[in-house]
Formats: structure tokens, sequence, C-alpha cells
């Protein structure tokens, strides 16, 4: 394994378990009594009691003494010049403290623009002009937030519209430029290649079958049901900057605030508490949080913003928006041979992607997905509008829901053309177990994979062959049925330090542990759950290793003050960067711990051997000192001139992303009436690697197929020519609910990452990733016969109705 | 704008308070008094994260003014485990892997107990419509849904019991 030698010295020596050897089973692994409850048992989350009783604490409910109210005048035009603010009727309002203008913050220190994470930059508060509908055009501070509601209505603001332009390749042609503060007048932004140009064009000059499609993925929104929102409260006395946050990533936010604003980063603490969660949509920084903590500075108070939904669901949070042309080569035996890709990412009004540093279009190039072809190449170009900056992650790792959905959709596109059973073509293309490390056409090393087992799997749940004669059958009576196939590869775990940074911050993460003289311990982490579990999770893998029962471990993330840095959760990196941190810290510790086993059992270290929770002496297992022995002696009776304590911190740097995967199949039933697809069936293989917690699993990956789901028939964010969002309420964009939602049929694989040190790759977003193409895919095999090639998601019932109304099936 | 007092009775305490005639019920439970369980999650009517029990009956709160529960019996989530025990939808919801990040989780039971009381015995479609006003992100529903059957369940039983 090449990636092996990336690791440094003292993690070589602690991985132990990593190996290349990685045969595929279904059985989780349990190593540990239920009272220790290590990796493997299904246990009750650790964190739910709170929550069960509205004990949570999020940032809506932090209430600070004289705290002030924060609300935002935002633009009714999506392009216009600002000729004039006047805020003098509101500040005459009885509670209205401040209003902030975008010169407010100009003179604050040229606050008026911040950096993005894409290291572009986006105005915080316009001083000529706006470039998005909703955006934040100045902020009033009351005593009370109906009177901060109150007074925004009074706020004249004297716009001069300019023209929008909404649509990407519009936008290319440099009519209306949406960024005039660049040097360059163009709304070009990036050019970005993968890949071999010549050697692709080459295989597609020879191929026996070429396919070609465009596909778009719309724009749609997180929607966590937590809206964003901040707590700031500067104090003076102490020139300190407490930020309660809703943040993903709260270290990367107290870097990017010291930055931003000047002050020093040990007088700012971020702490984000529960988070109502995130999806990726509060990893960026948004303008409202740096008005807020602004705020707070000119005022001396507190200052609470708490976004509506409405400006949640028209000023940020935004995902996708890509427009791609596919083509897919195959030679005449039916085996795919090469990819081509071109498409356009329309990023909003700012590159304000959530991706790391060196990867605009994030890790897009995983398109080639789970398919062995000679070659690829792929070219993404980014361009501005005037829409709010989009690309957050949709509950996914960078890009790769776009790359799964195309690769997908063109690998069924491919097999109806040539008249292949997309399952058997799938089958026959597939990378193969002993092909891996494999080294894909683009550049990437998978870890591992065996994706025959996962799809023979998926096909055996529900009995995949008999679908197809009841399909036949119901076909010849006229009935529209389809079955869809995904079978993908996710790229997740960012990622190395050699290549993956945030703002140049490197993409580790981190876990500090402390075990207590009564061996009770404390674990801290550089990640921020959203409702993934860590409590629980990371409790489990500590457990694991140190045999400490994971209710005897406090887990605890989110304050930037206590916690060990690290770059926070999202992209599925959790488990794969935390989580081997708490294993590397673990296992420093166990090392400690044996020095003290032997102190106290006077024996040698290496007459001593591991046994679950103790140190045993090789040959007579009686004599054994448990970790909570040597805790209480790593305190009270240490060999001298060792240091006294049990406590151990790791950064761990991942030597390479995890690539998780799997099969899932759908099967539709077309309504010839109305259009409507109802998903009749839905069965999911995840192949995750090792498994901590199966019922944390089960309920990550349900809760990703509903978000699969939500954006293949019923989730976009539509603007109309003028700029103007049309799906700025819940009730004009429609998340699934109970009623939509199918009946998940999980299945799984069990293929261990070799590099991970617990064999773990990642699983929160999978589900999201894998499911739109099976969906889309089960329309168009319902409707392949009618010469219907391709439905861009969502599959509304008005877009398939049209479809059956063309071809002559409904009228 | 004017000032009322109301009285009305929250998990079975009296309160009487001054509000504003335009103070939102969900405001007046999270401020006023303080009960933070109670969230929101939209301004339209749509996510029920804000869902208490008016009477019985499940009530969005933030579409409902604090003045119009003059009188009225109020329930939110902090009175579901009051004795110190959970009630048997906090414990389904705990054992089946119900919640995530607990944002809707309040208003999920909430609601869920509002239609537990009108139908005790029902089927999961039943459950899936019962809840069709509580949106949650995170868990993709089929494991609220087996919590509410857990619950069902076990208060039926508790019920045969008596």
């Amino acid at each position: 394994m090449p990636q092996l030698d990336d690791r440094t010295e003292h993690h070589s020596e602690l991985a132990e378990g990593v190996s290349a050897n990685v045969p595929t089973t279904d059985e989780v692994q349990i190593k540990t009594p239920a009272k220790i409850c290590g990796m493997g048992h299904r246990k009750k989350r650790k964190e739910d009691p709170r929550f069960l009783q509205g004990k949570g604490n999020y940032v809506d409910d932090v209430k600070l003494p004289g705290m002030l109210y924060m609300d935002i005048v935002r633009s009714p035009y999506a392009h216009a010049k600002i000729n004039s603010i006047d805020a003098s009727a509101a500040l005459e309002m009885d509670g209205v403290v401040a209003v902030i203008t975008g010169e407010d913050l100009k003179a604050a220190g040229d606050l008026h623009w911040m950096p993005t994470l894409m290291s572009d930059t986006q105005m915080v508060l316009p001083i000529d002009k706006v470039v998005y509908y909703a955006q934040e055009v100045c902020a009033v501070i009351a005593t009370s937030r109906y009177v901060a509601a109150d007074a925004i209505e009074q706020v004249y603001v004297d716009y001069e519209p300019l023209d929008a332009v909404v649509d990407p390749f519009e936008a290319m042609q440099d009519k209306v430029i949406v960024r005039d503060d660049k040097e360059k007048k163009t709304n070009h932004i990036w050019h970005w290649e993968a890949g071999d140009k010549a050697a692709t064009d080459a295989i597609f000059k020879d191929a026996a079958t070429v396919v070609k499609e465009k596909l778009y993925i719309p724009r749609i929104h997180v929607s966590s049901i937590e809206t964003c929102g901040m707590v700031a409260n500067y104090n003076k006395a102490r020139e300190h900057m407490q930020i309660y946050m809703t943040s993903q990533a709260p270290h990367a936010h107290r870097t990017v605030f010291a930055l931003v604003s000047g002050l020093p980063e040990h007088k700012i603490q971020i702490i984000s508490p529960d988070i109502g969660g995130g999806f990726g949509g509060k990893v960026p920084v948004y303008p409202g949080y740096v008005i807020c903590a602004v705020a707070s500075l000119v005022t001396g108070k507190p200052v609470k913003w708490i976004e509506d939904r409405s400006e949640n669901l028209q000023a940020d949070s935004f995902a996708r928006d890509y427009h791609i042309e596919a083509e897919m080569a195959a030679d005449k035996d039916g085996k795919i041979t090469g990819l081509r890709v071109k498409t356009l990412s329309d990023c909003g009004a700012a590159d304000a992607a959530a991706n790391p540093s060196k990867f605009p279009a994030g890790l897009y190039s995983i398109c080639t997905g789970s398919y062995d072809m000679k070659s690829a190449h792929i070219e993404v170009d980014g361009v501005y509008t005037t829409k709010p900056p989009g690309g957050v992650a949709y509950r996914c790792s960078f890009r790769v829901t776009e790359a799964v959905h195309m690769i997908e959709r063109m690998t069924d596109i491919m097999a109806h053309e040539i008249g292949e059973d997309p399952a058997d073509f799938r089958l026959k293309n597939f990378i193969r177990p002993d092909q891996f490390p494999y080294k894909s056409p683009t550049g990437w090393e998978y870890d591992s994979g065996n994706y025959e087992a996962a799809l023979n799997k998926a096909m055996d749940m529900l009995d995949y062959r008999a679908l197809r004669k009841e399909q036949a059958e119901k076909r010849a009576r006229g009935e529209l049925m389809g079955i869809g196939i995904s079978s993908f590869t996710e790229v997740v775990g960012a990622g190395p330090s050699k290549d993956y940074d945030i703002l140049g911050i490197k993409m580790f993460d981190s876990a500090e542990i402390r075990i207590h003289p009564t061996g009770k311990a404390m674990a801290r982490f550089g990640t921020k759950s959203q409702g993934q579990g860590h409590e629980t999770t990371y409790a489990q893998i500590v457990a694991e290793e140190l045999g400490l029962p994971a209710d005897d471990i406090e887990v605890e993330e989110g304050d930037t003050d206590t916690a060990p840095y690290g770059l926070g959760t999202y992209a599925s990196r959790s488990t794969p960067t935390a989580g081997a941190a708490a294993v590397m810290a673990a296992r420093k510790i166990k090392a400690k711990a044996k020095k003290i086993a032997a102190h106290l059992l006077e024996v040698g270290e290496d007459d001593l051997e591991w046994n679950i929770d103790r140190f045993q002496v090789k040959g007579s297992p009686d004599q054994a000192k448990t970790i909570q022995d040597i805790a209480f002696a790593a305190y009270t009776n240490h060999p001298q001139g060792m240091e006294a304590g049990l406590e151990a911190v790791d950064y761990y740097d991942p030597p390479n992303l995890t690539f998780p995967f799997g099969s899932y199949i759908c099967v539709v039933d077309i309504d010839k009436g109305t259009g409507e697809v109802k998903v009749r069936r839905f069965v999911a293989v995840d192949d995750c690697g090792h498994i901590i917690n199966p019922l944390i699993v089960e309920g990550q990956i349900h809760g990703g197929l509903t978000m699969g789901l939500a954006p293949a028939l019923y989730e976009e964010i539509v603007y109309d020519e003028n700029g103007q969002n049309l799906s700025g309420t819940f009730a004009d964009y429609l998340l699934p609910t109970a009623v939509e939602s199918p009946k998940w049929e999980l299945g799984k694989t069990i293929t261990p990452s070799p590099h991970h040190p617990i064999g773990a790759k990642g699983v929160g977003e999978s589900p999201t990733v894998g499911a739109p193409p099976a969906i889309a895919n089960a329309v168009v095999d319902a409707l392949w016969h009618l010469g219907v090639r391709h439905v861009d998601i969502p599959i509304t019932p008005e877009k398939v109705w049209k479809l059956l109304r063309a071809n002559g099936v409904t009228d | 704008m004017s000032d009322h007092e109301i009285t009305l009775t929250i998990n079975g305490e009296s309160v009487t308070r001054s509000v504003e005639a335009r103070t939102l019920l969900v405001h007046f439970i999270r401020e006023d008094l303080s009960l933070t369980g109670t969230h929101i999650g939209c301004d339209t009517t749509s996510c029920g994260a804000c869902t208490v029990l008016v009477n019985g009956k499940p009530v969005k709160s933030c579409t409902m003014f604090a003045v119009q529960a003059e009188g009225a019996e109020v329930e939110t989530i902090e009175s579901l485990a009051a004795a110190g025990k959970l009630h048997p939808l906090q414990e389904g919801f705990w054992e089946k892997h119900g919640l995530q990040c607990g944002y809707c989780t309040p208003g999920m039971i909430m609601s869920a107990k509002g239609f537990l009381a009108q139908n005790p015995n029902p089927t999961e479609d039943e459950i899936r419509h019962g809840i069709s006003g509580n949106l949650c992100r995170c868990t993709g529903y089929n494991k609220i849904v087996e919590a509410i059957q857990y619950a069902a369940e076990k208060l039926q039983a508790a019920e045969g019991g008596e």
C-alpha cells in the first residue's frame, strides 16, 4: 500500500490492524462485551435524553443579560444600484439601538467585504450595488426581535434596478457583468480539468458506441430544520469575543474571524452548541454572522441573530447548480472505454463553495465511478450569475453527488442503448475486487471495494430477475413500471494534507482523551456533530481501544476554548479523520498504560498482553491490571521518572481518502393519468467498511436516502428571469414528509478501508449521493420504450405527464 | 401595541403574564416562560417544530397568538418526563433511534401524543399521515414511525393493565 508511506512515523507504529488484505464480509464485528460497548454494538445514543426532554441547547436557546436582536434589510432586486439608504425613521423608533450599513463596516476597517472559503470575495454589506435577490443590505439592532422586525420596514433604500443574469450560459457572454468590483470584466471565474484529453479523444474516435446526454443538476437547498444563527457577546473590559454560532467548523471559523476582524485569535471563543442539522449549510461564513459580530463590537452588548426560514431559503445554504454535457464510449463488447464531460458550474454572485482550496469543482473527477475504463477527461468552468452564492454540499462530499448522478445516468443510458440489462452491464464493467488499490483515469487511488458483491446482494434482496419479468408483463398490458440501479462510489474523509486544505489550513482532524483517576474519561474532538451521534460513536471507538465502558466517556465538541483544533464535520470526514485520531490518541494512552501495568505487576513490558480492558501477564491471565487500575495508578502510584496522568492528543492526517460504495435498486410505478412517480420498493446495500454502531449507521442511511429522494422528485430552487426566488418558503420548496418517504430496505457488505486504523470509511452522505440516480434511472427505465432517454431531476408529475402526453400515452 | 394580561395553564402550572397582543404563542413559551424545548423551524406553519398541545390538541404555536391561549391548558415537551421517567413516546424515540439532531423531535413527539390520543391503535399509514405536518430532515421518518408504534403498543398495554 503506497499510501502508508505517507504516514507520520508515530502513526505507522500506532496503525496496527491496517492492511491491504480486505476481504468482504457481511457480519458486523464485535469484540467487546455489552458492558464496555465498543465497536459493533447497537448502542442507544448517549445524547438522546436531553433532546427527548426538550433540554437541548441550540443557538436560539442562548439568552444573555442585556441581549439585543438583529434583523436584516434584504434586497428586493437580484441586481441593482444602491443610490441611498435612509435609516432615520428606523433610528427614531423606540427600542432601536443601531443601524449598520456597508459604509459603517467599511469605516470599521474594510469589513464590508470578506473572503470566501474558495479565496474569492463576497460582500458582507453593499455600498454600491446588490448582486442577488434577498442580499443583506443593512441591519437593524433593537431591544427585541419584534422591534427589530418592525424597524427593517422603516429603512428606505433607493435602488436603481439593473439587468439580472440568471442563466449561466448567458452569463458566459458577459453582456451583464455581475462583479464589476473585479479588475477583469468577465463573469467567467475559473476553468478546471482532470484526466487526459488526447487519450480520451482518441478513445472516442475508435469507439463502437458513443452516447451523449445533457443533464442539469438543479440548485437545491439543505433546509436543516434549524436555520442559521448567532449570539455574539463582545466583552469590552476583557477585549474578548464570545460567539455562539451554528457552525459545522468552529475552529476554522475562529481563524477566519480572527483574520477578517483583526481581533487576536486567543480573544475569540466560538461555541457551536447543539446544532439542528447542518448538511453543509453551516460550513460557510455568511454575511449575517459577520454583521452580528460587528454589532456586538459596536454596541458592547450581546447581539442575537436568527434567520427566518424564508431568509434561509432565499439567501444562503444553496447546493448543486451544475449544467453537464457528458459522453460515454464503449467498445463492440459493451465495455466502457471512456468518458468525456464538460460542465458549467453556476456559482451565483461569489465563488463561496465549501470545497478544499485546490479543488474548485470539488471531488467531481470521481465521476468515472465504479467502472474500469481506459481514459476520461473532465472540464468544468465556474461562472458568476446574479443569484446568491451556492456550492454548499447538501449532504455530499464536495460535488460527488453531481459526479455520481452523471456516471450512473450515463451507464444506464449506455446499457439501454446497446440493449443490455443495466445490472448485467454494470457487473461486466465494474472495477474487479483484485484491482484494488485502483488507480482511476482521473488520478484517484480507490482504497478498497467489492462492487459486484454489493450489487449481487441488492439484486437478491428484491429478486431482480423476477421484477424484470413482471415489468415485461406489465409493459405488454400498457402499465408503466421501472427498475433503476445506482452502483455508486463515494470519496470522503478529506483529507491528506499534501492535497487538502481550506484557506491554507490542512484538513487533518483531532482528538484529545483524558482519563481521570477513577477511570472515567473526557474525549474532545475538532469535529462537530449536527445529529450524527458523535457523542456515542466516538465513545464506542475509545471503548474499543481502551476497554473503558462507552458510558464512562464524556464526548465534547464545538467549544474552541477546550477542543483541540480541527476542521469540523462535513464531507463524511468525522470518522475517517477525527475517528482515526481517537484511535491514535487511545493507542498513545495504551502505550503509557502498558508501562504503568508493567510497573504495577513488576514484570517487563514484553511479558504483557492486552485483553479487551486490561494488560495481563502472558500465560497468566489472572495477573492483570484493568484500565481503571492503571488510570488510578497514573495519578497515585506511577513509576518514578514517568510523568503523572493518562492523556493524549492526536492530530490525524489521513494517508488517503476513503471510498465507501453501494448498490441501490429502486422500483417505481408511474401513474399514466397524473404522471406521478410512486417508489414501490427501494433496496439499499451500503458498504462503509467496519461499522461502529449499526443503529446509527442505519439511521444515517435512512436519513440520507430521504435526502436523496428529495432532489430526485421534489426539491428545486427556482428563479424567474429577474432573479427572484420562487421557492422561498416551505410552502413552495417541498421537503418530503413521512407520507412521501418510502420504507427503506437496507442491506450491507463490509469491505474495510485498508488505511484507516479501524477500517471505517464514513457513511452519512453515501445514500444522498447514491439514491437520486437510482430513482431517475427507474423512471427512464419505465419510459425508455417510448423513446425517453433522460429526465432531469426533480422528476415532477408535470414533467412526466408532459412526456406521456408527447408520446401519446395519455391525453 | 396593546398589552394584555393572560392566564393559562402550562404543563399543569397556572401562569399569569402581560403580553403584547401580537406575541406569538411560541415566543411566549420560549422567551417569557423560558421553555426552550419548543422550537421554531419556519414561518409558514409548515414544519411543525413548534407543535404543542392546546387543550389536548396539537397546535403549531408559531401560528397562534399567546392571547388566544387565555384559559387554555398548554402542554410542551418539558411536561412529558415530569415525574422523572421518560414517557413511552420518549422511550420509543430513544429505543428506535427516532431522532438525530433533535431539533424537530419535541414537536414531533407532541404531535404524536395528540395523534395517539385520538387514534390509540393506528396503522403505519395512519401514523405517516398523522405526522405529515411535521418535517424531519435527518431521520427519513421510518424510525420515527417505529418509535410511535412502540409507544402506541406500550400505552395500549398500560391502558389494558389498569
